[in-house]
């Protein structure tokens, strides 16, 4: 995004510098690998954060975008705070899921985070406001059946104690207008 | 009388309901004033920004504009105030980068001139509750309004993450191991166990994506809570109360254990020790019960408003699995302990 003024990225580490907001420090990388040792979800990762780092300087762009991952990253910022390169690594984690949604990628992997992120884009953009993570569980129990065996006292529970329910959240006021600015910064965001 | 904005977020007007109800129920105790700001819109969590990068920022940009804006003729609240972690890092991320890159602050802008708005970078500075609390109100008159003091209550401080990091405006000092909380917490008379795991993840979004991954972050904290023999885990996190609190009966399941720690707002408890009803303060909607609590420390009943889902039997310690933590001494042996 910083540098998207410039002339066209060469490579794949180029695109993903310009794509992350403020400067990333990519490029700064030591593949020291306190990325990884940081990580609560490293353990379930194909690749940690150092070597998909690595990857992404040999430019093998399919590889990086079907790793699973940047969708495993809980955005705890550990690896953020730590880096001794103040490798802006959260927010490039974030660059490479759009990329990843933009080029159709995520779906080999066969994770449902993708899944889950377009469903609360969705929500944000229908209501102005999002199904949380409380209603996110509902919106599990409703649409994969098969877990409604086991989530069904959790689910039971969400209704009565937190007294959620099951309408529509509330829209906000301004929706058309919230929409409007959604719509211009996609528009802008395609034409970088 | 300190007059603020206030960002409620989804999670507060849903399943953290408690955090926003013992929120509000604390401002005249303490002399403040949260104006919510005027129909704000979902700060776009960990997802958004997934999904769509350059609008996420535009999303959080329209909160902030609005936070900025005049309202009845009188100017905004310089301080934009929000209780939820996401919600907080969000705005304070967005505002944090318009500022540090004028070129994504002329597009955020761009975007935002498509709904009649403009956000000047730096208008409003965002802060988040407890750093408030601690900061503006003090401990000292905190203290002063404490008239239940929560004696002997064994309480372990827990962060999670997007509060103490990264913390782009350096108000928690150690993105680690910050120390506010218990230094609150003792200002209520409460006793403070170290709790190591006090800002490691709770798994954030992972119980929607994966279950073994999800439950191993929540048993850790939850085993390490019980073994450093915590009455309870106070938080500051809606997704982190959400996850330890409504999970922990599903990690149970998953690790066939029988933890029983409640999780409770850092809000509730202040608002607890300065003798506020506990119903008006949202106790009683948490899954794993603080009810014995209340009763054993300070002999007040909760009524159960609502069909309880029932609480694991008790002795709640569960055999221990994975690392091996240090075990405490049972209860008695420690007698030097206030």
């Amino acid at each position: 995004m910083t540098t998207q003024a410039a002339e066209r990225p060469k490579n794949f580490l180029e695109e993903v510098i310009a794509a992350t907001p403020g400067e990333s420090r990519l490029e700064m990388c030591i593949q020291c690998g306190t990325c990884g040792g940081s990580c609560p979800s490293g353990g379930d990762m194909d690749h940690t954060p150092r070597a998909l780092f690595a990857m992404i300087r040999a430019d093998m762009r399919n590889e990086v975008l079907r790793s699973n991952t940047p969708w495993y990253c809980v955005s705890c910022y550990f690896c953020t705070v730590r880096c001794p390169q103040e490798v802006h690594i959260t927010d490039i984690m974030y660059a490479l899921k759009n990329f990843a949604i933009r080029a159709k990628l995520y779906e080999e992997n066969k994770n449902p985070a993708a899944g889950l992120s377009e469903t609360f884009t969705d929500q944000v953009e229908r209501y102005g406001r999002s199904f949380e993570f409380g209603l996110a569980t509902r919106h599990n129990l409703k649409f994969h059946p098969s877990k409604l065996a086991g989530m069904a006292s959790l689910g039971w529970g969400m209704l009565t104690k937190r007294q959620l329910d099951w309408r529509e959240p509330k829209k906000i006021d301004g929706l058309a207008q919230l929409n409007a600015i959604l719509e211009r910064a996609k528009t802008l965001e395609e034409a970088a | 009388m300190s007059k603020y904005s206030f960002y409620p977020g989804c999670s507060m007007e849903s399943s953290a309901r408690a955090y926003l109800d013992s929120t509000l129920a604390l401002q005249s105790s303490l002399d403040l004033q949260l104006d919510e700001v005027k129909d704000w819109n979902c700060c776009g969590a960990t997802e958004y920004a997934a999904t769509h990068l350059l609008p996420s920022y535009a999303l959080v940009g329209r909160n902030l504009a609005l936070a900025a804006q005049p309202s009845h003729g009188a100017p905004a609240a310089p301080t934009l105030v929000a209780g939820c972690s996401a919600c907080y890092l969000n705005l304070a991320k967005t505002d944090y980068y318009m500022r540090q890159s004028g070129d994504l602050a002329e597009r955020v802008n761009t975007a935002l001139a498509a709904g009649g708005l403009h956000y000047q970078p730096g208008a409003v500075k965002v802060r988040h509750l407890l750093d408030i609390l601690i900061n503006d109100i003090g401990l000292a008159q905190i203290k002063a309004k404490v008239t239940r003091p929560l004696k002997g209550w064994r309480v372990a401080a827990y962060y999670g993450c997007q509060v103490p990091r990264p913390d782009y405006d350096h108000r928690f000092q150690n993105a680690e191991y910050p120390m506010q909380m218990e230094q609150l917490m003792q200002a209520l008379g409460a006793t403070v166990i170290d709790f190591p795991l006090k800002t490691h993840c709770c798994g954030g979004h992972m119980t929607q994506i994966s279950e073994a991954t999800s439950y191993e972050l929540i048993r850790r904290l939850i085993q390490g809570a019980d073994q450093y023999r915590a009455d309870l885990l106070v938080t500051l996190c809606p997704m982190c109360q959400l996850n330890l609190d409504a999970y922990q009966v599903e990690m149970n399941k998953f690790f066939k254990t029988s933890y029983h720690v409640p999780v409770i707002f850092f809000t509730q408890l202040i608002g607890l020790a300065f003798g506020i009803d506990p119903v008006q303060l949202g106790f009683g909607r948490e899954f794993i019960s603080a009810s014995a609590l209340l009763k054993d420390k300070l002999g007040v009943d909760v009524p159960v408003a609502e069909e309880a889902v029932a609480a694991p039997p008790r002795p709640r310690r569960g055999q221990p699995e994975g690392l091996p933590m240090p075990r405490m001494p049972r209860s008695g042996q420690l007698g030097q302990e206030e």
